[in-house]
């Protein structure tokens, strides 16, 4: 048992996510980091699938009721054990009455707290992941409260030694500046062409509307090429008749302030999208804060398979290194 | 004249000075804190995290401004 002492700012349940609703509205929710999330899960022996606690800018304070292997990997938001601080992307062992703690945030935004067997919290639509603004999944549907007692789950598959740590090289490098890739559509058609070098070409500052559900970005003011409205889309140029949206696809209603949807977004709706973060970025998007500058890189769909098998080719090196 | 101390924003977002628009400042310039009394706070992803001293003092200067930007560990006040 994991006993919380103090929540964090948002400390929620998180595993791959709901996969297979999406089609009737409910997006997956689930760990926003992924390659984070599996390398966690990895260094403690878990089942690729077992929940973790995704933690968000702000850390827990939380004291663990048995020994057992723990690892934390992601942003830098530094450990400490008993006040002692630890490394991270390493696998660590915890005695009961162990607490463990955070110091303030450094580079990225969100750290993964893997545990022996994983977190265990009641399956909905096949998922432990928390979706909040539902309020389904995870710890009764919400993030961590002070006095919550998290139980552990049965996923354990593999001994790790305490002490494994991953190969350098395959941590990733945070900053507080980033370019994201991005393949333009479905609807970009619908920006005049001088906006979609505007949107390409500026750096735009991430506000603090920037969330599971998706980030808001700050900038230059969009233009689309005036046309009658089709039936069934809205009167505003930045509609179009409903259509479903990808996670990752950004949509600037009014043509004001680009938002990247995530995984808590809605599904589908009426905004122009005008592009989609690759889904090897949006790895890097979760490590992304408030207030940081963000370029957004277009790439061919090919280049965005390419990215992610080079994704899942670090994750393999890592797996076949522990 | 005791060494200056500073409160930092522990994550980024914007800073307020007051708990709600018609209500007064929490501190003031010159008043006495306590160790966990709440001096602004901090709103991101739609929550407002409280700022509190972690030290007992006297607020010497505020470093931002009501509904300024911060970054996290960015200075936002000074206690002496």
């Amino acid at each position: 048992m994991i006993s919380v002492i103090k929540p964090g700012l948002q400390t929620t349940v998180q595993d791959k996510g709901r996969i297979g609703f999406y089609e009737i509205g409910m997006p997956p929710s689930g760990a926003m980091d992924k390659y984070a999330f599996t390398v966690a899960n990895l260094l403690v022996g878990n089942h690729p699938n077992a929940a973790v606690l995704e933690i968000t800018y702000l850390g827990p304070v939380l004291q663990f009721g048995k020994r057992m292997r723990i690892s934390l990997a992601g942003g830098q938001i530094p450990p400490r054990i008993n006040g002692q601080p630890v490394p991270m992307w390493t696998t660590l062992e915890v005695r009961e009455g162990d607490e463990l703690s955070f110091d303030f945030v450094q580079l990225g935004a969100r750290v993964y707290l893997a545990v022996e067997g994983g977190i265990d919290v009641p399956l909905v639509m096949n998922s432990r992941s928390t979706y909040t603004l539902i309020g389904i999944g995870g710890y009764e549907g919400r993030a961590l409260a002070a006095g919550d007692r998290l139980q552990l789950a049965d996923m354990h598959e593999k001994e790790v030694a305490v002490g494994t740590q991953i190969d350098p090289r395959l941590i990733p490098a945070y900053s507080r500046s980033h370019e994201i890739r991005v393949v333009m559509g479905l609807c970009s058609y619908r920006l005049t062409d001088e906006s979609k070098q505007t949107f390409l070409n500026t750096e735009w500052t991430v506000t603090p509307e920037a969330n599971r559900t998706g980030y808001r970005h700050r900038g230059e003011r969009l233009q689309f090429v005036e046309r009658e409205q089709p039936f069934g889309a809205g009167s505003n140029p930045s509609n179009v008749t409903d259509l479903g949206y990808p996670i990752g696809s950004i949509q600037v209603p009014d043509g004001v302030e680009p938002i990247v949807l995530l995984h808590d977004a809605v599904t589908g709706g009426g905004y122009a999208t005008i592009a989609t973060v690759i889904s090897a970025d949006l790895d890097r998007m979760a490590q992304i804060k408030t207030n940081e500058k963000v370029r957004f890189v277009p790439v061919t769909l090919a280049d965005a398979l390419e990215a992610r098998r080079e994704v899942q080719a670090r994750l393999s090196q890592v797996a076949s290194a522990i | 004249m005791g060494e200056k101390k500073a409160i930092l924003a522990p994550l980024p977002g914007i800073f307020y000075r007051r708990p709600g628009q018609d209500l007064p400042e929490y501190v003031q310039e010159g008043d006495v804190v306590k160790a966990g009394d709440t001096i602004g706070l901090i709103e991101v992803m739609k929550n407002f995290y409280e700022v509190k001293a972690e030290e007992d003092g006297i607020v010497a200067e505020f470093v931002v401004d009501n509904e300024g930007m911060v970054d996290a560990g960015q200075e936002i006040a000074t206690l002496k």
